[in-house]
């Protein structure tokens, strides 16, 4: 009997053994597969500008710089709005509206990357370029506006991003003020709090949460990958110009990774997904933490890690 | 009313006005996608998209009747590779749920399901392609399986626990085994949720490009051979997105409908179950 049960650990034990060497599989094999690169250029491949594939000279800088301005552009316009729909939806709309407005939302995260990205080159990218051509002259002259108007560039790319990131970050947060205790609220409320000051606490108790819920979408913006290409401009520059073309590091793969032509390119390109596969590891990791440690310091309502419905996504 | 008090309603009354705008702000951009997706892809669409080949440049007409058996068979091997393993993970996950290793588990799981697809294209090329030196439909499946585990297994484990503890007791009273107790009456019970799961597994990768540009690739023709690259839906999109083609810009608009369609499909299914079987466990 013991061993049957045992034997049933067991079993079951090893197909989740698998899950887990995958995760390692994967940190082991894009180590293994990039060591040309890795040993070549050493950390100079994270600081080099340089992305020459016919010389030879390869360079990771313009790539993260790209995939850290477009993020973070994204999450300055999605975490207003997210944080909005959170509140909206779990703190001041009707209960009728409340699983529409929760459906619609995931539909936003249902549609796949690909037609984002269709959507980015015709409908998108043509709007960005008429806004830069009214762009007046004067503010033309600052760097932040500078560059011919292409519509493909760094502000495409920062608008599509933040479109899909919205979905994720107000499912969480919404899961997160779900796990505020009315007390919090019916205490500011009751010391005659208007329903701002009485959100506003429940916000401030749920802070690490909402971070957590701010860096998960953080991790998802990184990664992105087709509608980003689709709209970026693909052209490997450090440029602080939010209409100039630009380039990410899901990019770069996504576009050379079949026409790499000799090995150190190859191994220079899954360096570069190495590193990706650090960034959202690190950033993933870190809001789980804040997510879990929120849940543990309410044990009153304790919400699945992630919510069932963002499977969906 | 003093002044300050005033001010705060005013303060208080932005605020809700800017929540809800927020709302309006995040369904201005669904609306816009969808319109145009449906606007552009329905004359697109006709008979000949489901079974035609694509027609070469500068011919009109066509389909994408290979892309789509492409996508129905990358699919189906990842489903093959990912529900056992998933699957069974989210048994572990539940049956031993307060270990040390169904901890570590579920956190390989939740860090599985946060690497960015791409990378998963750039890892299965490693071993599943590079050593062959040929792209194939089984490398493609096995990028899509790997990103499906992480969700069927969560999805299970959280539908086991809403099994209610007492059938599970029940069993094990009657002297059943775990393995009995589990694949005899907690499995059943929670069999509806779980073909949730994995609809919703598959409506996600249904929808995936990045990881099978450098896995399955693309293939102009017909073929059903694990060996060979093979099309697919969302790859044959990109194609015909980046093009120059007017005639391929419209098929492109036409691939999207039908991958949205499939994917709201699949999702919509698997919502209905996910709430019967909750209002199920709660009633």
């Amino acid at each position: 009997m013991r061993s049957r049960e045992l034997g049933f650990r067991l079993w079951t034990g090893a197909f989740a053994l698998v899950l887990v060497l995958i995760v390692a599989a994967i940190g082991v094999e894009l180590t293994r597969q990039s060591m040309l690169s890795i040993q070549k250029f050493g950390l100079n491949f994270w600081a080099t500008r340089t992305w020459d594939p016919v010389t030879g000279e390869f360079g990771a800088l313009p790539f993260i710089w790209g995939t850290l301005y477009s993020s973070v552009l994204a999450l300055a316009i999605a975490t207003p709005v997210a944080l909005g729909i959170a509140v909206f939806v779990s703190e001041l709309c009707p209960a009728r509206l409340q699983q529409p407005l929760i459906f619609l939302t995931e539909l936003l995260a249902a549609i796949p990357s690909i037609v984002y990205g269709l959507w980015g080159i015709f409908v998108l990218v043509p709007v960005v370029r008429s806004l830069q051509t009214s762009t007046p002259e004067v503010l033309q002259q600052f760097p932040l506006f500078s560059g011919p108007p292409l519509g493909v560039g760094m502000l495409s790319a920062g608008l599509i991003l933040a479109i899909m990131v919205i979905p994720f970050t107000s499912s969480v947060a919404r899961e997160v003020l779900k796990s505020v205790p009315i007390a919090q609220r019916e205490g500011a409320y009751a010391l005659g709090a208007t329903r701002f000051e009485g959100i506003r606490a429940a916000l401030f108790y749920a802070r690490t949460g909402i971070i957590g819920a701010i860096m998960l979408g953080f991790g998802r913006a990184l990664g992105e990958t087709m509608a980003v290409t689709m709209v970026i401009g693909n052209t490997p520059r450090v440029s602080v110009s939010l209409f100039a073309p630009q380039y990410t590091m899901a990019a770069v793969l996504a576009n050379e990774f079949t026409e790499a032509d000799t090995d150190l390119y190859l191994n220079a390109l899954i360096e570069i997904g190495l590193l990706l596969f650090i960034i959202t590891l690190v950033i993933n990791v870190l809001s789980r933490l804040l997510i879990w440690s929120m849940d543990r310091s309410n044990k009153v309502v304790t919400p699945a890690a992630e919510p069932l419905a963002e499977a969906a996504a | 009313m003093t002044g300050s008090t005033v001010l705060r309603r005013v303060v208080s009354a932005l605020f809700v006005a800017g929540c809800g705008l927020s709302v309006l702000l995040a369904l201005v951009p669904l609306a816009f996608v969808l319109f145009f997706v449906i606007s552009q892809g329905i004359p697109a669409l006709n008979l000949a998209f489901f079974t035609h080949m694509p027609a070469p440049v500068g011919e009109p007409g066509g389909g994408m009747a290979n892309a789509i058996v492409g996508t129905l068979i990358l699919t189906g091997l990842g489903s093959l590779l990912a529900i056992p393993i998933g699957i069974m993970s989210g048994v572990y996950m539940s049956e031993y749920a307060g270990s040390r290793f169904a901890a570590i588990v579920r956190f390989a799981a939740d860090t599985l399901n946060g690497v960015p697809s791409i990378v998963m294209g750039v890892f299965v090329y490693g071993f599943a392609v590079l050593p062959f030196k040929q792209f194939s439909a089984l490398a493609g499946g096995i990028a899509l399986g790997i990103m499906m585990i992480p969700i069927i297994a969560r999805t299970t484990e959280e539908l086991l626990r809403l099994v209610p503890s007492t059938m599970r007791e029940g069993a094990l009273a009657l002297g059943a085994t775990r393995g009995r107790a589990v694949f005899t009456v907690v499995l059943p019970a929670a069999l509806p949720g779980i073909i949730t799961g994995v609809l919703l597994a598959l409506a996600r990768i249904a929808g995936e490009t990045a990881p099978l540009l450098f896995t399955s690739f693309n293939n102009r023709f017909f073929t059903t051979k694990l060996t060979q690259p093979i099309s697919s839906l969302t790859v044959q999109v990109f194609t015909y997105a980046i093009s120059p083609y007017a005639d391929w810009h419209r098929q492109a608009w036409a691939g999207a409908l039908v991958l949205v369609l499939l994917v709201f499909l699949s999702s919509l299914i698997a919502r209905t179950a996910t709430r019967r079987l909750e209002g199920l466990s709660r009633g």
